[in-house]
């Protein structure tokens, strides 16, 4: 029994309660309460992988009591990979937002931190979580903070984006609930492992694929991809500019985590959760072109970033449905490419925001003279998003290639070979306009501190290292994270 | 072996890009790092020729970078012969685009020769690269630091040109990508290897997909018709830009991809059981002969160079697909031929424009005899591209219509002997009104500076040294000819 997984999540739970009383006395306070909850979460991630790697999966069973009676949480080389991606990104983003002074003074930047930490505790619950029911209950957690971050957004629209969020993400949540009461009816448990061993011999119902598909199609529709994309681009140009790198990088990926934990991890491919996982690659084709397509004609920098999400989570659709080794190391490499560079991008749309006061494409124009280093990592993380070698998009291209050629999959192959272009149609159309525009007239300018540029800088130069590096690190983590997730098949 | 040297010829040019930028200020300070940092490239270069030359080319050890897949430079004759000729050009061009943007008033000096200098250090790189995953690196990042130059002036048909060159660049490296799974998913780990390494890996229609995916992806860099259709709109980029895309690296990287693709993938051999070989020759016959009938139609001076390089180049990819070793060593050969006659040409339609402001062919009436050395320069590389014996291009259309005679298609000798009397047809009235023309009546002698007539002159001297001493200096005759013998025989 090991305390690990249940106090990664306790931490930013317990944490969360301070920074409004702090706020009070100094915001500067609550703010570094803040980063030391999650610097501690981070630490105790990465103990936990580190566990994890050296002996295997960490169960600690809630008062104990155990499973499938009690509440267990699990970590697996997986979960815990993620978790260390997820506590990180939150520290990062911390530090960016380190210096950004909400004008709305100290009870709203202390309720802020408190929902920070809240979403980042229902995120790891959500991986640290052992059985479905409580994947629900910190799914909640998670979304029900992120309607209040969105609706504390700057502009005017933030609370009409949030409650949009709100009625949609409710419904996902509701699909999950749903669904889980038809596997629950079925099969009389909401352990995992339980449900996993239970699985062949309700495999052939119908009700189990209804219920699946319901679960996944709320998933689908929190991550989100095309069609349920509705909420999302509302949501990521309304918040406030200096969190979208954990919300739109972080989020999406532990949704992604669920879905392919319920699928492949707990149910195994086997019949009908084999015909579901079948059915993700046309939504994740949809998704790729839609996304992408979308992305290239909107004015709003934000809502392009939110548009290149669909198209790029459509692609852990394409790599989830192919199955086999290659696939799915191409997908979890995706999933941790596309998590630093789509928050290195929100950062450094996050300072054209914070400098101009809004984030239209023209505000871009002329970026490379007037804010070079911004300039610098938008492109860079821009460039390696398109997928040029060797930065850190390439190889998951290069994988999943590789496995579309194995499942001898020809339209997953061509739609991951058209998904480079289409982002490089619409990188391209910005970077045009930051290198070759003359700059506006400039409404103010506040150029931007060491706190907000060292955490971009860092994730620009990741964006190029982790290519380099990507065979160490697929051997150290995302080679065991498959194992642990697929159960070795594939 | 050799490992230090080969990492050096690719991070010469890297380190002349960073030190143009830090010495922006310093007068002449950027042309004079490049011209520094080709010498001792090229100075590299050839002292890796005598291992090459006797078949132990140096190596670097294997970089793994992707499952199945490793970075790896090694120093093969074709190698060599583009990274000689690359590194050669750069030299002059740097000399050039000194003079070139000084005349024309550009004052971003340390920006034009950092992207240069990146744009050299990739076209090393995939010179050397030894198996088609550092190819791929390589020819992706020759894409990107190619963009900034072709959009450096900003002008509006700058701008636009840059779109349609990125859609087109980056399309044709998403199916070089596919292409290059897809070969590494046959075989695994596989590099190029003379005779090629394909054969027997899949069904005849599966690797007759893989080859066509592949020549999609070098036809568009090529400039194959129907792909070409970038190229000319390049020419909204400043000259020595177009100096870089047309003779130093650009697409000479996807001719020299061709080259590969025949000779070290798929091999000479199942290139022609597949009979893919006949199909790209005959689109290597079209484009040669419609782009030479555009370029009779052009009247602005750059753009009929532009398209008499679309067909110049499909001379490099028909002797690809001829496959027999006189064709393929032509067609290597012609890397280097091309490459000092189209850049001289390039020079001077440079200075013309730059000190006379004549852009039209209409224009170039009597202005022989006023800049009797660029004109001169440019008479003998015109005369040299249309094949008179004596100069480099004759080489290759000999060696290519023995060549066609050998793999037994001896119709496309009058492929060539259609394209020489259209070359003449477009080159020669230029020549003879610039010398002989009416008007132009100013008989002055007003050449420009040295920087603008120097560097033509001396690549059109070497067009016609290589010529006439095709083993002189450098041995790059006998590099095409290695390569080409390594080819058909299979021999390492």
């Amino acid at each position: 029994m090991n305390a690990l997984p249940v106090l990664i999540v306790a931490t930013p739970l317990a944490a969360a309660l301070v920074p409004p009383l702090l706020a009070l006395a100094s915001v500067r306070a609550a703010k570094a309460w803040s980063l030391a909850a999650q610097a501690l979460c981070l630490a105790l991630s990465i103990a936990a992988l580190r566990a994890v790697l050296a002996g295997g999966p960490l169960r600690h069973a809630l008062g104990g009591w155990p499973a499938p009676w009690g509440i267990e949480c699990v970590l697996d080389a997986f979960s815990a990979a993620l978790a260390v991606l997820v506590a990180g990104l939150a520290v990062l983003t911390t530090v960016y937002a380190w210096d950004w002074e909400d004008r709305r003074g100290p009870v709203r930047e202390g309720a802020f931190q408190s929902l920070f930490l809240l979403l980042l505790a229902g995120l790891l619950g959500m991986l640290a979580a052992g059985d479905l029911f409580n994947l629900y209950v910190f799914l909640e957690i998670a979304s029900l903070s992120s309607y209040a971050l969105v609706a504390a957004g700057p502009g005017r629209e933030a609370p009409l984006a949030a409650f949009r969020y709100l009625i949609l993400g409710g419904a996902g949540a509701t699909f999950w609930v749903l669904g889980l009461g038809y596997l629950y009816a079925l099969t009389g448990t909401l352990n995992m492992a339980d449900l996993s061993s239970r699985w062949p011999a309700i495999s052939a119902s119908p009700a189990a694929a209804a219920g699946l598909g319901l679960m996944v199609a709320g998933l689908a529709l929190k991550m989100p991809v095309f069609p349920l994309h509705g909420w999302q681009p509302g949501a990521y140009a309304a918040s406030p500019p200096q969190l979208m790198p954990f919300i739109a990088s972080a989020g999406s990926k532990v949704m992604a985590y669920a879905i392919f934990r319920l699928l492949a991890g707990t149910l195994g491919s086997e019949g009908q959760a084999g015909r579901v996982l079948e059915a993700l690659a046309p939504v994740g084709l949809l998704s790729v072109a839609a996304g992408s397509m979308l992305a290239l004609t909107q004015t709003d920098v934000r809502r392009m970033l939110a548009y290149s999400s669909v198209a790029q989570l459509g692609l852990l659709f394409v790599g989830f449905s192919l199955g086999g080794r290659w696939a799915v190391i191409g997908v979890f490499w995706h999933m941790l490419a596309h998590a630093v560079l789509k928050s290195c991008l929100f950062m450094a749309a996050g300072s054209v925001a914070r400098r101009r006061g809004s984030c239209e494409i023209d505000d871009f124009a002329g970026l490379g003279r007037t804010a070079p280093l911004t300039a610098f990592c938008f492109a860079s993380a821009g460039l390696a998003l398109i997928g040029l070698p060797p930065a850190a998009g390439f190889f998951g291209k290069w994988y999943l290639l590789r496995g579309a050629l194995d499942a001898g999959a020809w339209v997953s192959l061509s739609v991951v070979a058209a998904s480079g272009l289409m982002t490089a149609l619409y990188v391209f159309r910005l970077l045009e306009r930051m290198y070759l525009a003359p700059p506006p007239e400039s409404k103010r300018v506040e150029p931007m501190g060491p706190w907000g540029a060292a955490p971009m800088l860092a994730l620009a130069v990741a964006a190029i290292l982790l290519g380099v590096f990507n065979q160490p690190l697929i051997a150290a983590f995302i080679e065991p994270a498959r194992l642990a997730a697929t159960g070795g098949r594939g | 072996m050799g490992e230090g040297r080969l990492f050096a010829v690719v991070l010469a040019p890297l380190a002349a890009a960073a030190l143009s930028l830090l010495l922006r200020r310093v007068p002449l300070g950027p042309p004079a790092v490049s011209v520094l940092a080709a010498a001792i490239q090229f100075s590299i270069l050839l002292s890796l020729l005598p291992g090459t030359l006797s078949g132990l080319p140096a190596e670097t050890a294997a970089l793994p970078l992707a499952a199945g897949a490793s970075l790896r430079l090694r120093a093969d004759a074709l190698g060599l012969l583009f990274a000689l000729v690359s590194s050669g050009l750069w030299a002059v061009t740097a000399v050039y685009a000194a003079g070139y943007l000084g005349a024309t008033g550009e004052k971003r000096l340390g920006a034009f020769y950092a992207y240069l200098g990146v744009c050299l250090s990739a076209a090393a790189g995939i010179a050397l690269s030894a198996g088609p995953l550092s190819f791929l690196v390589f020819y992706e990042i020759l894409t990107l630091a190619t963009y900034p130059l072709v959009v450096f002036t900003g002008k509006p048909a700058a701008v636009a040109a840059g779109r349609k060159y990125l859609v087109y660049a980056l399309g044709a490296g998403q199916l070089l990508l596919v292409a290059t799974v897809w070969a590494l998913w046959l075989a695994p780990g596989a590099e190029f290897t003379p005779g090629g390494f394909l054969a027997g890996r899949a069904s005849p229609a599966a690797l007759s997909a893989l080859f066509f995916l592949f020549a999609a992806a070098f036809a568009v860099k090529a400039a194959v018709m129907p792909l070409h259709g970038w190229l000319p709109s390049a020419m909204a980029a400043p000259v020595p830009v177009s100096a870089l895309l047309h003779a130093v690296a650009v697409v000479k990287a996807g001719a020299f991809g061709f080259l590969r693709l025949t000779g070290f993938v798929f091999g000479p051999a199942l290139t022609g059981e597949l009979g893919a070989g006949r199909v790209l020759a005959w689109a290597a016959a079209a484009t040669i002969v419609i782009a030479s009938l555009r370029a009779l139609g052009e009247t602005n001076l750059k753009r009929r160079l532009a398209y008499s390089t679309i067909g110049q180049l499909s001379y490099i990819v028909l002797g690809a697909a001829l496959g027999s070793t006189a064709a393929f060593a032509a067609a290597a050969f012609h890397i280097a031929a091309h490459g000092l006659m189209k850049i001289t040409l390039f020079f001077c339609a440079g200075g013309l424009y730059a000190h006379a402001h004549v852009e039209d062919v209409s224009e170039m009436n009597g202005i022989g005899r006023r800049m009797p050395l660029t004109m001169g320069a440019f008479a003998l590389a015109a005369l040299g591209l249309a094949g008179m014996p004596a100069l480099a291009g004759f080489l290759v259309k000999w060696n290519l219509g023995w060549g066609a005679a050998d793999a037994g298609r001896p119709l496309f000798i009058a492929v060539l002997i259609v394209s020489a009397v259209l070359n003449f047809a477009y080159f020669f009235p230029i020549v003879h009104s610039a010398f002989f023309g009416k008007g132009g009546g100013n008989l002055r002698l007003e050449e420009p500076s040295a920087a603008l007539w120097g560097p033509p002159v001396l690549t059109a001297l070497g067009a016609l040294a290589v010529g006439l001493f095709p083993d002189a200096g450098a041995s790059l005759y006998r590099l095409a000819w290695a390569a080409a013998r390594a080819c058909a025989g299979g021999a390492p």
